[in-house]
């Protein structure tokens, strides 16, 4: 389409349709969105029980392939959206900032169930409070475990924000808000942590 | 004669509480006499304890909403077993609070080592000539130990910050 500035794309194969034009016109932006978002590759970091609600949806009966997400990936670095399934310790904490680390740009973080959403029930001295601490999330289905309705929801909505192409980079900091504990220290970064582990 | 006559029989000033409860043998002994304890069972022809089936600990902090007051603060638990005599016996070692310390039967029992990396970890107790006395489930900057009853239960550690 002469005289427009939008960037399209030409199709000769549409001009055997009865269309006045010749041409399929969309924004690069639009169109690997619309790519993305139908072709999720998955990777499931499944630690506990909703690990089970997981492989429901993802089975036949719910069928996550459906929205183009059926296909899990068991290594990061061909991976798309990381899938936190479970409760994660402070032990772990570490590993799924690595994991995160290692998948490649363009990725999104869905935190599957309460757990990884908050902490859930865990109020205690090993279960990290959400893994918004750790990485940034795009994506909270919330319930123990989260029916699969509830998690097609979800995919449903990540959908829609990779079609954005918006990415969550922030992490949530505790320290912005008022009347912490006493006790609280911050000063040990998760970077010390791993290169502690690592030894 | 049970495995626990036997014990009591050999070593009767360093038992501080002896008991039965539905065929359970359960003796509580001073720390200083783990060792030879130890020792007496494996070895000892008749009782021959060559597997160490648990080791824990008990921190008596509070108990019973602090009705019952012990004189030591921890107890260390030991449950033992012989394959060769199907018989068991389980031993309690007082520990003090001023000074949580008993030995290490890692030398004895190769499965004593990460329990006793446990305990040392959870309760804070620690365990002489261990050849390895460090934290095996939580990370080494992780601050007190969280099985004791006066660890904060809400208390955070400083690798994540709270959700407040």
């Amino acid at each position: 389409m002469p005289g427009k500035t939008k960037p399209w794309i030409g199709s000769n194969a549409m001009s055997r349709l009865s269309s006045p034009s010749n041409f399929f016109t969309s924004k690069l932006k639009d169109a690997l969105g619309w790519a993305r978002k139908f072709s999720i590759f998955q990777y499931p970091f499944v630690t506990a029980c909703c690990g089970m609600e997981y492989m429901s949806t993802n089975a036949s009966h719910y069928d996550q392939d459906r929205f183009g997400a059926g296909f899990p990936r068991f290594s990061p670095r061909q991976s798309d959206v990381l899938f936190v399934v479970g409760t994660i310790s402070q032990k772990m904490a570490p590993v799924l900032k690595t994991v995160y680390d290692q998948m490649c740009e363009p990725k999104w973080v869905v935190a599957f169930g309460v757990c990884t959403c908050t902490g859930g029930f865990y109020d205690n001295y090993s279960t990290v409070m959400g893994i918004d601490t750790v990485i940034p999330v795009d994506i909270y289905i919330p319930g123990c475990p989260p029916r699969p309705e509830n998690v097609i929801d979800g995919l449903i909505k990540l959908q829609a924000k990779i079609q954005t192409g918006e990415q969550s980079r922030t992490l949530y900091d505790p320290r912005a808000k008022k009347g912490r504990p006493a006790e609280v220290q911050d000063d040990y970064t998760i970077e010390q942590h791993i290169k502690h582990i690592g030894t | 004669m049970t495995p626990l006559q036997k014990v009591q029989e050999q070593f009767s000033k360093d038992i501080l509480e002896a008991r039965i409860f539905s065929n359970e043998e359960t003796l509580t002994i001073k720390p200083s006499a783990l060792k030879a304890v130890a020792e007496f069972l494996k070895g000892t022809p008749g009782l021959e304890f060559n597997f160490l089936m648990d080791l824990t600990a008990v921190d008596y902090l509070f108990y019973a909403g602090g009705r019952v007051q012990k004189e030591w603060r921890f107890e260390v638990v030991y449950h033992f077993f012989s394959l060769k005599f199907n018989h068991r016996i389980r031993i309690k070692v007082a520990v003090d609070e001023t000074n949580p310390q008993v030995d290490s039967l890692s030398g004895l029992w190769a499965s004593a080592n990460w329990y006793e990396r446990e305990v040392w970890d959870m309760f804070g107790i620690r365990f002489t000539d261990h050849p390895d006395l460090k934290r095996i489930l939580m990370y080494e900057e992780f601050q007190g130990h969280p099985l004791r009853k006066d660890y904060p239960v809400n208390k955070r550690q400083p690798l994540i910050g709270p959700k407040i």
